[in-house]
């Protein structure tokens, strides 16, 4: 063994050792606070091990999407609980401390560690190598329009996983709503570093969601880490307590929320019109309609990541 | 790659880790914490599997599925955040009632 290939080996020993040692201390903090902190740290170690194992457009989109946007969620969450929460100590509790919930706790951790003897088993079972998919992709992506991979598979090979991710995206938001949505925060005047941060970053922010969303045809990169870093801006504008004028969260915000949806939909009519299966693009056209799509899903992406961080039920004409 | 058992059993361990949690912690802000920890593990297994191929850059496919399921994540973690904020502010805790009988 080389000295390059030990110290990688432990690298990814104390990266592989410190996330289980995350994930347990995130569950087991007796803060929520905290262990929302430790959970977004994890997240952030986690796109540490996605590169070691050669996925870096998952560790793009687990840096924007799992450290960034589930932690704002989390916290916001956390805080809007703050107010009808009585005392930190009855929310950890683990059920209760009575001899019975003990044995219960260890039943429990016992099964589920004959449940990880087993998983490590099968993990072991598995043969060393595998042909993948990954030939057929590489001969399929000169017909695809793109020249990166992983976007060639999320909005070609297998589009229609991202048109039904799309409207997942879209139920959670609709499910949302017809809860009815929640109370308005109190709109506090932004602090003045919050704001300055706000002005500053925003820009960088739209600037490096348009660079991901170009740069995904060819790198790692794409609509939803696009989607996601423009998210983020609009959480960030609204923490720093600027809001949407009240005109353009009717037909406006949800023409934006159903643009990349839609698009797809009509592009998959059109393939199925034209006399080809469901999202099969001519190849001469296939990069220009690729685009289009990211364009659209984009701004969808990003406008219903950032209505579900905001989470106030619709207004419309009648309501307000 | 000699790193990559290694990061499927790290997977593993973080599935077990999570499901512990979502078993045994009544709060439930824990419990959604519990389901994303659980949700990385398989994410972690399944790109470890994408990372067998022999001299060869690693299967996008996995990597694809892997980009979905993380949005699919966050899009049901806001949506299980407003329920739980909906069952605190019902009950006046974040947490299911007990059905314990005796």
């Amino acid at each position: 063994m080389d000295r390059l290939t030990l110290v990688l080996w432990i690298f990814d020993s104390v990266t592989g050792l410190g996330l289980l040692l995350l994930a347990g201390w995130a569950l087991a903090s007796p803060q929520l606070f905290r262990g929302i902190i430790l959970f977004v740290a994890f997240s952030l170690m986690m796109s540490i091990a996605w590169v070691r194992i050669d996925a870096p457009d998952v560790a793009l989109a687990e840096i924007a999407i799992g450290a960034g946007l589930t932690g704002a969620l989390l916290l916001a969450a956390l805080s809007r609980l703050g107010d009808s929460e009585p005392t930190q100590e009855s929310m950890n509790r683990p059920i209760e401390r009575s001899y019975r919930a003990r044995t219960f706790r260890s039943l429990t951790a016992s099964l589920l560690a004959a449940v990880a003897v087993a998983l490590v088993f099968l993990i072991l079972a598995l043969p060393g190598d595998s042909e993948g998919l990954g030939a057929e992709v590489a001969a399929s992506l000169d017909a695809s329009g793109v020249s990166s991979p992983v976007t060639a598979v999320l909005l070609n090979f297998r589009g229609y996983d991202t048109l039904l991710e799309l409207l997942v995206l879209l139920l959670a938001l609709l499910g949302v709503w017809s809860l009815g949505g929640l109370p308005a925060q109190p709109v506090s005047p932004a602090v003045l570093v919050l704001d300055t941060l706000a002005r500053i970053l925003i820009p960088v922010l739209l600037l490096s969601s348009a660079y991901l969303l170009w740069a995904g045809t060819h790198a790692p990169g794409g609509a939803f880490q696009a989607g996601a870093v423009l998210g983020a801006a609009g959480v960030l504008l609204s923490l720093a307590g600027w809001q949407v004028r009240q005109r353009y969260t009717g037909v406006t915000l949800r023409l934006l929320l159903i643009a990349g949806p839609s698009l797809f939909l009509a592009f998959a009519l059109y393939t199925i019109v034209a006399g080809q299966s469901l999202l099969e693009y001519p190849p001469q056209r296939a990069g220009v309609m690729i685009v289009l799509l990211e364009v659209a899903a984009t701004l969808s992406i990003g406008t219903t990541l950032a209505a579900l961080f905001v989470a106030e039920g619709p207004r419309n004409k009648e309501g307000q | 790659m000699s790193s990559v058992p290694l990061f499927a059993l790290v997977g593993a361990g973080l599935f077990c880790i999570g499901l512990y949690a979502l078993i045994v912690y009544a709060h439930l802000l824990r419990k959604i914490l519990a389901i994303n920890v659980m949700g990385s593990g398989v994410f972690l297994v399944l790109a470890t599997l994408a990372d067998r191929t022999v001299n060869a850059a690693p299967d996008p496919v996995p990597h694809a599925m892997i980009i979905t399921g993380i949005v699919v994540a966050v899009a049901t973690t806001a949506f299980a955040l407003v329920l739980m904020l909906k069952v605190a502010e019902k009950t006046g805790r974040a947490e299911l009632p007990d059905e314990r009988t005796g």
